[in-house]
């Protein structure tokens, strides 16, 4: 770990316990993030990848090990980091404005104040003419565009976004990779992004690790020095997403021999 | 039937949308009026009917109960003890509906939220309101006259039992399921504390502390009549067991469509102010 690191993460392990028994969610998970990148973290589902961005988060302590950003170890949810829930959790109660505005209020800052991040951020993210709008009455990629702009506006150090588009239409999904894109381009902030597709892993990421389940651990972190923008149906993409999903299947298939042979 | 008046109106204007919004918009009104009050005015003409057909003297026909109410709103007519007296029961009764029915949403609210909250006050108290809740208003009659004595406590304290608990359960419902990634969405965006009471849980719960406001008003009209058998001088319920020992049934018949017209009236305030507060949850809207 080098002092310059944004994420520090030594030794973290972490175990449920679930009735009687105890499972074992993370293997021992060594990671540091450097400022500005954006790293995809890839897995099947059970692999513990989102239970290790949820104790990164600070919503989940880690049974051994310990998470730093900046230096600072955390110990609970704080505003140095924001999530990106694949279900949006914004607060249907409030307008897309106001749940931009969140983070800022909770700050103290005066008025014209919030009401200037709020407007930057919805501009940001091209939602300036739905300011207004409840959750209820935007679609989901709108909402999903609020959740990102409502992270934003706490200016964090590290945005954690849990597969965060795995709930949109192909299309819908398309488009927001390409804002985040543009976003992260734009304010430089770090970006750890969980997803299970191979695809949007090798578009997005400047590294991508690899996890696989039982218990969790990252088996494999490449880096990917691809040209942005990134086209897909190149034959330099195709190499690289052939690359991880070869990685990815090479973790799934002894656990699957496991399956069969105690099946 | 009330309800159907104001969701036709709400559902019908997209389905006239292709006649010109204004014009199949009120023409869809329209409509939900005319079925809303067509029904009750069948129902008036076949109650007419049967009292003439059957010759029953018990039973007042609606002419007689007409008469009745504009006597009880107006006077002139009979010039009793009842006539031009409406305000006054009106008036009465809605002090002890309300007067219940606020001192119980002020315990219920803050309860159900405690309970709702902290985990020690449910195991503390949970099973003994789920004891006592069962047991129906009318039983606690008696109890009721001895701690109160005759008089309007006594129908306050009615009221006040039977609004108090679909207001607490839904308070604590309301608040036991709050998403429990908003409480990390806030937590994350630097919320803690009161701040998190104040502006996640509070606002996440009023839905359904909405809901139980509504359901216990309702009991509140419901429990008025029982509550004003303990012996009070005025009042709708009142009314109606005086009616009732007088065999004045066409007076019992127009204490019950005031408490109706009361209750509906009042309702539709409730749903109002719910429809405008909780403009921003799609489910709520009426």
């Amino acid at each position: 770990m080098s002092e310059a690191d944004v994420l520090a993460i030594e030794a973290v392990t972490k175990r449920f316990t679930l009735g009687d028994g105890e499972i074992e969610a993370l293997a021992r998970i060594d990671l540091s993030v450097a400022p500005g990148q954006l790293v995809c973290l890839i897995g099947a589902s059970g692999c513990g990848k989102s239970t290790l961005l949820r104790v990164i988060a600070g919503f989940e302590p880690p049974t051994t090990g310990r998470v730093s950003v900046r230096g600072m170890p955390i110990t609970r949810p704080g505003r140095d980091r924001g999530m990106v829930f694949q279900d949006y959790a914004l607060f249907p109660w409030m307008t897309a404005r106001d749940n931009v505005a969140f983070g800022p209020r909770q700050r103290g800052l005066a008025k014209h104040e919030i009401d200037a991040i709020a407007g930057e951020y919805l501009r940001l993210v091209g939602l300036e003419r739905f300011a207004a709008r409840y959750p209820s009455q935007l679609s989901g990629g709108m909402k999903q565009r609020v959740a990102i702009a409502r992270v934003l506006a706490n200016d964090p150090d590290i945005l954690l976004m849990d597969e965060p588009f795995g709930a949109l239409d192909a299309l819908t999904r398309e488009q927001l990779q390409r804002e985040l894109l543009q976003i992260w381009a734009r304010t430089g902030v770090t970006i750890l992004f969980v997803t299970h597709s191979v695809e949007e892993a090798a578009l997005l990421g400047d590294r991508v690790l690899v996890m696989s389940a039982g218990p969790g651990q990252i088996d494999c972190d490449m880096t990917i020095d691809l040209p942005r923008p990134r086209e897909v149906s190149s034959p330099e993409f195709n190499v690289v997403r052939r690359d991880l999903a070869r990685r990815l299947k090479s973790h799934l298939a002894p656990a699957r021999a496991l399956e069969s042979a105690e099946g | 039937m009330t309800k159907h008046v104001a969701t036709l109106g709400k559902a019908e204007p997209d389905a006239a949308a292709h006649a010109g919004p204004r014009r199949g918009r009120s023409l869809a009104t329209a409509r939900a009026i005319a079925l809303g009050a067509g029904f009750p005015l069948v129902l008036i003409l076949l109650w007419d009917r049967a009292v003439a057909l059957t010759g029953t003297r018990l039973i007042p026909s609606p002419r007689r109960v007409a008469v009745m109410m504009y006597d009880f709103s107006f006077g002139g007519i009979y010039d009793d003890a009842f006539s031009g007296t409406i305000l006054i029961h009106l008036w009465k009764s809605m002090q002890r509906v309300y007067g219940g029915f606020f001192l119980a949403a002020l315990i219920a609210i803050p309860l159900g939220l405690a309970i709702g909250r902290i985990k020690l006050l449910r195991q503390l108290l949970d099973p003994t309101i789920s004891l006592l809740r069962p047991i129906p208003v009318t039983a606690w009659l008696p109890l009721s006259m001895i701690f109160f004595g005759l008089g309007p406590n006594a129908a306050i304290f009615l009221v006040f039992l039977g609004a108090f608990y679909p207001i607490l359960l839904n308070t604590v419902f309301g608040v036991r399921s709050v998403d429990v990634r908003l409480f990390e969405a806030a937590a994350m965006l630097g919320c803690s504390g009161s701040a998190m009471f104040r502006q996640v849980m509070l606002p996440a719960a009023l839905p359904a502390i909405f809901n139980g406001l509504r359901i216990a008003h309702g009991f509140a009209w419901i429990l008025i009549v029982v509550g004003e058998m303990t012996g009070v001088p005025t009042g709708l319920g009142s009314v109606i067991m005086d009616g009732r020992t007088l065999s004045r049934t066409d007076l019992v018949i127009t204490g019950m469509i005031v408490i109706g017209l009361a209750g509906f009236v009042t309702d539709r305030i409730i749903v109002t102010i719910s429809n405008r507060v909780l403009g921003w949850s799609p489910q709520h809207h009426e």
